[in-house]
């Protein structure tokens, strides 16, 4: 019988089904970090358990810390957070990328990087962008901390099995339209719980185009249509990223080509149904911009602020409070919203294509006046990389802060924060009321976007706006 | 874990739809190593004003929501982060059962809760029941209408009954296998390691080229 690309993974992993339907799934990697996994070590204390498969599993720390002078951690909650991880992973065996290591980074982030994430393979993390992984051709899913602790014992999952629901993109993003407004156009299609009880398949020519990268942003937002996974099918571009590079997790020569074998049988079959099917067209597709506190309160950047009682989706009263909260008027053009800060960062969009792409647009040029901007490296090794590249340089010349890696202001753990009213244009996952900081007023864009925002202090087409390069 | 069967209590209303979980449970109150500590930050940035002092706006501040233990909400409640932190606060705040609206979107049936946060609730055995949006503005009314309401959730009978003077009632579905662990409060970990031996196996053939550190 025809499968789908999940499906495949899931039939692949389940070690038994239950009478009542329920999947007792095989998880291969655990990602594990500082905020969601000390109250389920905790309950392996108390129950007297160890962690099943600890070479399996794998820490790091990235929520709280500190993007500045990362080994000085002045909030003291923060500071016990973070030793409670190095004092669970010595406990339990567990290998931990602490704040000493290069390899340390965004959780999301330093996966594909190490080349733990592959094809084929389920992945878990007490964290909701977990779904990021699932642009290798990998079952990934963010999890509670119960379940962590149960993953912790049993290295396997009691799941229900999802839907399936096939997202194609035809045509091509007309650049720099990039991943991010791609994503960001799904969910204000679809909302942000339209995705809910399925797991999403990206495909089409577009997402067949893309980078790693960018799947990779694009997964990873799967999460804010409601969607535990997104996925897209492994092909060349996947193999050549976890062939290249120091990925010491990726199998190695004769390994590697048995591995591509298999992984070039995940692809879904072309006549596997699935639950929903939606087509959406790449190349009319605008940059984006979100006017409201959820991802689905999204318009073309050559859009306005909405009329509170012409939103599809949405009650009046629901505009009403995101606009009160967001400080914005109806009817306002985007492009006249004004910025305060630039955040480059987060596991939607810090990796090196992203850091890449903005140091283009900073290049010789400068922010605006009273504009802070932070550039928060997704990991250790995408810091390293930049500054060997040089963009660094430009971003500092710019006048941007270059930090060291972290979640930095994606969500505010960490001293990087709004202040109340404060507003961002964020290249982050999330514009709910106070992520940033309590009261900050965040919009969601992409890296290219963030940039020239930036530098003209307010929001801009960047498909006419003058300051784009070539 | 703890079971679940029955729970009478106060309604309270949070008329808001697309409530997340940072929301929920703000983001610095995530840094706690504990399970406990949650229930005075619950939905912390709309509860409490700059100062510190209650926000007379916020519904769940009312006097006559005083010891509600049953809140009701709009459509897709729980979204956002995964943090577990949030049914954390939610029980520790007092509450047992969360009712929410799945509505209907074009073809698309789009559920009550979020994913994970549903997940998270049975866990806890934090009731997390779906009604029709009808129902649930229904409820709604009848709450503004009738300080002191209470409603039964009969998770056995899958049933939410109000407590009027004639009562009203409305059946929901529930996941067979949740209702089952809630019923009996039974410990997931210990289920799945029943099967041990069917793990093994699995392990013994799985991926081995993948289960090796570098």
């Amino acid at each position: 019988m025809s499968q789908t690309l999940f499906e495949k993974i899931w039939n692949r992993h389940a070690v038994t089904t239950l009478p009542d339907g329920t999947t007792i799934l095989y998880i291969d990697r655990h990602l594990v970090h500082e905020v969601t996994s000390p109250q389920a070590f905790e309950g392996l204390r108390l129950s007297g358990r160890r962690v099943r498969r600890p070479e399996l599993t794998l820490a790091t720390m990235d929520h709280n810390v500190p993007t500045d002078n990362r080994l000085v951690i002045r909030d003291p909650i923060s500071k016990a957070q973070i030793e409670a991880l190095e004092a669970n992973c010595r406990e339990f065996g567990v290998t931990l990328y602490d704040l000493t290591s290069d390899r340390q980074g965004i959780v999301h982030i330093i996966g594909p990087e190490l080349g733990l994430t592959l094809p084929g393979t389920t992945i878990v993390c007490g964290d909701s962008h977990t779904s990021t992984h699932g642009a290798f051709g990998t079952l990934a899913f963010g999890i509670g901390t119960s379940e962590v602790e149960h993953v912790l014992a049993t290295q396997c999952l009691p799941q229900t099995k999802p839907k399936t629901f096939k997202v194609e993109f035809t045509g091509r993003p007309k650049p720099p339209v990039s991943a991010k407004d791609l994503i960001l156009k799904l969910i204000g299609t679809i909302g942000t719980a339209g995705g809910t009880g399925y797991v999403l398949e990206y495909g089409g020519e577009a997402i067949r185009s893309l980078s790693m990268e960018g799947r990779m942003t694009i997964c990873n937002m799967s999460i804010e249509a409601g969607a535990r996974a997104g996925m897209v099918a492994p092909d060349d571009v996947t193999f050549q990223y976890l062939a290249a590079g120091a990925r010491p997790f990726v199998p190695k020569g004769k390994a590697f080509e048995e591995a591509a074998a298999f992984w070039r049988t995940l692809p879904s079959d072309p006549d596997a149904r699935y639950d929903r099917t939606l087509t959406i067209d790449a190349g009319e597709i605008a940059p984006q911009v979100t006017w409201g506190t959820n991802p689905g309160m999204v318009v073309d950047v050559t859009g306005r602020v909405p009329q509170p009682d012409q939103v599809p989706g949405y009650s009046r009263k629901d505009v009403e409070q995101a606009l009160q909260y967001m400080g914005l008027q109806p009817g306002t053009p985007m492009t006249d919203v004004k910025v305060d800060t630039v955040f480059i960062g987060s596991c939607t969009n810090a990796r090196i294509e992203d850091l890449r792409l903005t140091a283009k647009v900073f290049k010789g040029r400068k922010v605006a006046s009273g504009v802070r901007v932070l550039v928060v490296p997704g990991s250790q090794q995408v810091r390293a990389q930049a500054e060997a590249e040089g963009l660094h340089e430009i971003f500092r010349a710019a006048g941007c802060d270059w930090r060291q890696s972290g979640c930095s202001m994606c969500l505010g753990m960490n001293p990087d924060q709004l202040k109340p009213g404060e507003r961002c244009a964020s290249t982050s996952n999330r514009n709910f009321e106070g992520r940033q900081g309590k009261g900050g007023r965040t919009h969601l864009v992409s890296p290219q976007m963030a940039a020239a925002t930036a530098i003209a202090g307010h929001f801009v087409d960047i498909r006419t706006w003058a300051g784009m390069p070539a | 874990m703890k079971s679940f069967r029955s729970h009478r209590g106060l309604v309270a209303t949070l008329d808001r739809a697309n409530v997340d979980t940072d929301q929920i449970i703000p983001k610095q109150f995530l840094k706690s190593i504990l399970r406990t500590g949650f229930g005075k930050h619950l939905f912390h940035d709309w509860r409490y004003l700059p100062d510190g002092s209650p926000n007379p706006e916020f519904s769940l501040n009312a006097s006559r929501f005083k010891g509600a233990s049953v809140l009701v909400a709009r459509n897709n409640f729980g979204c956002g982060s995964s943090r577990e932190h949030a049914v954390w606060a939610i029980q520790q705040d007092g509450f047992q059962v969360v009712i929410a609206p799945w509505q209907q979107r074009g073809e698309t049936r789009v559920p009550a809760f979020a994913d994970i946060f549903r997940s998270n609730c049975g866990k806890n055995a934090l009731l997390a029941v779906e009604l029709s949006e009808p129902e649930v503005e229904e409820i709604m009314q009848m709450v503004d209408r009738y300080p002191g309401l209470e409603a039964t959730a009969d998770l056995d009978h899958q049933r939410v009954t109000l407590h009027l003077a004639e009562e009203i009632s409305f059946h929901f579905e529930i996941d067979a296998a949740v209702k089952e662990r809630l019923i009996h409060g039974l410990d997931e970990i210990g289920l799945t390691l029943k099967h041990e031996a069917a793990i093994r196996a699995f392990e013994a053939s799985h991926n081995p080229q993948w289960r090796k550190s570098p």
